[in-house]
């Protein structure tokens, strides 16, 4: 097998570009469902975060501004969904679902006239030293600020379930609401806000589509991405770091199945397109195959409507 | 009294305004994306406004847009066909049999498909010879890159874009015999983010020529970001990379769309044809070619669509072999509509396989 087209650093460079936008959202909806709010409007989020931010960079022409929209989009269309879901009591899977309708068909009218554009350029950030050194240097270090946010984000969620306080309130509610809201702990605020949260991590994801990964604009764009954010957060089991390895090893699978087929191996392609889902979950499978049951458990009060005011 | 005195008012009212704006013709038109794709489908609308242009209240116009190649689409159509549309435009391959079971029960519907190849009493199709363009641009590529190494994008393994990577690579090879093929199959239509991926695979693996067979731009903007050259696909795209930008095939639908509608106005339209056009009709069209490319090349890219739209020369003359070295056309031979219309093969020099 001839690997010597295939450039492995540039190749892991670009699978961490690939993967940043379903990490982010991955890592908010990881956060919501925690608290055991199941928000199936990752899709809708992300999207509406992708035209927000784009719309706003095109305005200010500071990408930074973009962004800072793309969160703020992001985490105000989840206002919405943490209105109907926690103060209505509306059953969350449908509203999870309208949601991303809701986000699709807004993001297309609001971005009708901001097609065929390109927003300003978002520099990478060069770390002094460590982008100097062979190899890891171009893999780990000459990113763009937002990867280096993303790996940050998701030490940063690890470390709050396992040390800190409001981790553990937060697990609480997810884990048994009932109980959480005795302990005196207000069940619907701390929803909310986690909600608040996922929408705006969903949002800056988005957002890293349209500024950063494509970057341009075009109506539904990010093309199933807020589904497979979903789908890791299951099959990582509720851990960060599981996700960000299982975000890794679907953009690098995905990025490893084109450079194949641009080599014009003898493989089957249609098994190579299929591969990125096979092997992500297979990985993820297998992690969790070797832990203790409980630890692997979905939050237990995960997409029940707290109705104890 | 009064309840009834109302409800005539505004059923009479509500007749009024549906006479006074009856057109002639409604016509209606789905597509499988957004019209905003700055590709398949926005040529697409172009056609359907030409259409509101040349007749002006006479006809008119409705569409759908994002329509699944699903059940999704026999729905859409049917609800158009009962709200008293003429005449409908299917925009994409996938709605060839939704079509024929619509078109089934509304007889008196006029029904046109692209690019398919199943007809009935009340169904034509029509498709451009899109290959044609690939001729034209495919010079191009092979004369404008440096490494020799032209990276392609392919949505789905389908005879229309094996032509097309066929085409282009006889054309690219002709005009540079070293030249060299990268293939990756996408297996979708309209994914940005999918084919931002492949065309940076591509770049990566050292193509410095981009071509594509996918709906969005999201292409033409990573080349531009790259420093390599792309073609507009389907549409103009030099506002997505204004120095990548070469040229581009745009998609001619607008007179085939005023044509069969005023047949169909005048009585004279029929079903069962199939439509089969390209440069020389106007259905396939060359874009602006950039100032990047030479004046030299200009002249010949010209000179072969010219040559193409006058029939003087053909995409597919021999002698070519399939990819497996076994002969295809003689010298001197061009291929025929059937081969063309089912081709599933490459032809030699180009490495990898066709997926299945």
């Amino acid at each position: 097998m001839d690997l010597g087209d295939i450039k492995i650093s540039l190749l892991l460079a670009s699978l961490i570009v690939a993967a940043t936008p379903i990490l982010l959202a991955a890592l908010g909806e990881l956060i919501v469902e925690k608290t055991g709010v199941l928000n199936l409007g990752v899709e809708g989020m992300m999207i509406f975060g992708a035209i927000a931010g784009f719309i706003a960079t095109i305005e200010t022409g500071s990408p930074w501004v973009g962004f800072l929209f793309s969160i703020l989009g992001g985490a105000a269309i989840a206002f919405i969904f943490a209105l109907v879901t926690q103060i209505f009591r509306a059953n969350q899977v449908a509203s999870g679902l309208a949601l991303t309708l809701f986000g699709l068909g807004l993001s297309s009218l609001l971005g009708h006239s901001y097609t065929g554009i390109k927003p300003a350029a978002f520099s990478d950030l060069h770390i002094p030293i460590l982008s100097e050194i062979p190899i890891l240097g171009v893999i780990l270090f000459q990113h763009d600020p937002i990867i280096y946010f993303s790996i940050l984000a998701v030490a940063a969620v690890y470390f709050l379930f396992r040390n800190f306080r409001l981790g553990l309130i937060l697990k609480a509610v997810g884990e048994n609401h009932d109980s959480a809201h005795a302990l005196g702990y207000n069940v619907i605020l701390i929803r909310f806000g986690a909600i608040l949260v996922g929408g705006a991590f969903a949002g800056l994801g988005g957002g890293y589509l349209s500024l950063v990964r494509v970057p341009q604009w075009t109506e539904g764009m990010t093309a199933g991405a807020g589904w497979i954010a979903l789908a890791l957060v299951v099959f990582a089991s509720w851990q960060p770091f599981r996700l960000l390895i299982g975000a890794y090893i679907f953009g690098g699978v995905t990025l490893l199945q084109l450079n194949l087929q641009a080599l014009g191996l003898e493989i089957n392609v249609a098994l190579l397109s299929m591969s990125p889902y096979l092997v992500t979950i297979g990985v993820l499978v297998f992690m969790s195959a070797r832990r203790s049951r409980g630890s692997l458990e979905a939050p237990r009060s995960l997409g029940k409507t707290f109705f104890g005011l | 009294m009064k309840l009834l005195r109302v409800s005539l008012l505004v059923l009479s009212s509500l007749m009024i305004s549906c006479f006074a704006f009856a057109a002639d013709m409604k016509v209606g038109f789905i597509y499988i994306g957004p019209p905003g794709d700055h590709g398949w489908n926005y040529q697409h609308d172009v056609g359907r406004k030409s259409v509101d242009e040349a007749f002006g209240g006479k006809v008119e116009t409705v569409f759908q847009e994002n329509v699944p190649e699903s059940a999704d689409s026999e729905r859409v159509m049917t609800q158009m066909a009962l709200s008293g549309v003429d005449m409908i435009f299917a925009t994409s391959f996938g709605y060839m049999d939704p079509v024929l079971n619509v078109a089934k029960k509304f007889p008196n519907v006029k029904f046109e498909h692209a690019t398919g190849y199943k007809t009935a009493d009340n169904v034509s199709t029509y498709s451009a010879r899109f290959y044609e363009g690939r001729s034209v641009i495919g010079h191009v590529a092979g004369k404008m890159t440096k490494s020799n190494t032209i990276g392609y994008v392919a949505s789905f393994p389908i005879p229309e874009v094996v032509r097309g990577i066929n085409s282009a690579y006889l054309a690219a090879k002709a005009a540079n015999p070293n030249v060299e093929f990268k293939i990756i199959w996408i297996f979708t239509w309209y994914d940005p983010a999918k084919e931002a991926d492949a065309a940076k695979t591509l770049i990566q693996q050292g193509a410095d020529v981009i071509m594509q067979h996918v709906d969005s731009s999201a292409i033409m903007t990573v080349a531009e970001e790259a420093g390599v050259y792309a073609f507009g696909q389907a549409s103009d795209m030099s506002a997505f990379g204004p120095s990548a930008h070469l040229t581009a095939i745009i998609n001619g639908w607008g007179p085939y769309y005023v044509k069969r509608v005023q047949q169909a106005m005048d009585g004279t339209w029929k079903g069962g044809e199939q439509t089969f056009d390209g440069i020389g009709a106007g259905m396939v069209v060359i874009g602006d070619m950039s100032d990047k490319i030479p004046d030299s090349v200009k002249k010949e890219a010209q000179a072969i669509a010219d040559g193409i739209a006058s029939g003087k020369l053909h995409s597919f003359t021999g002698p070519v072999n399939k990819q497996d070295g076994s002969a295809w056309l003689a010298a001197g031979e061009t291929a025929d509509i059937g081969t063309l219309l089912g081709m599933n093969f490459y032809v030699e020099g180009i490495e990898g396989d066709i997926p299945q």
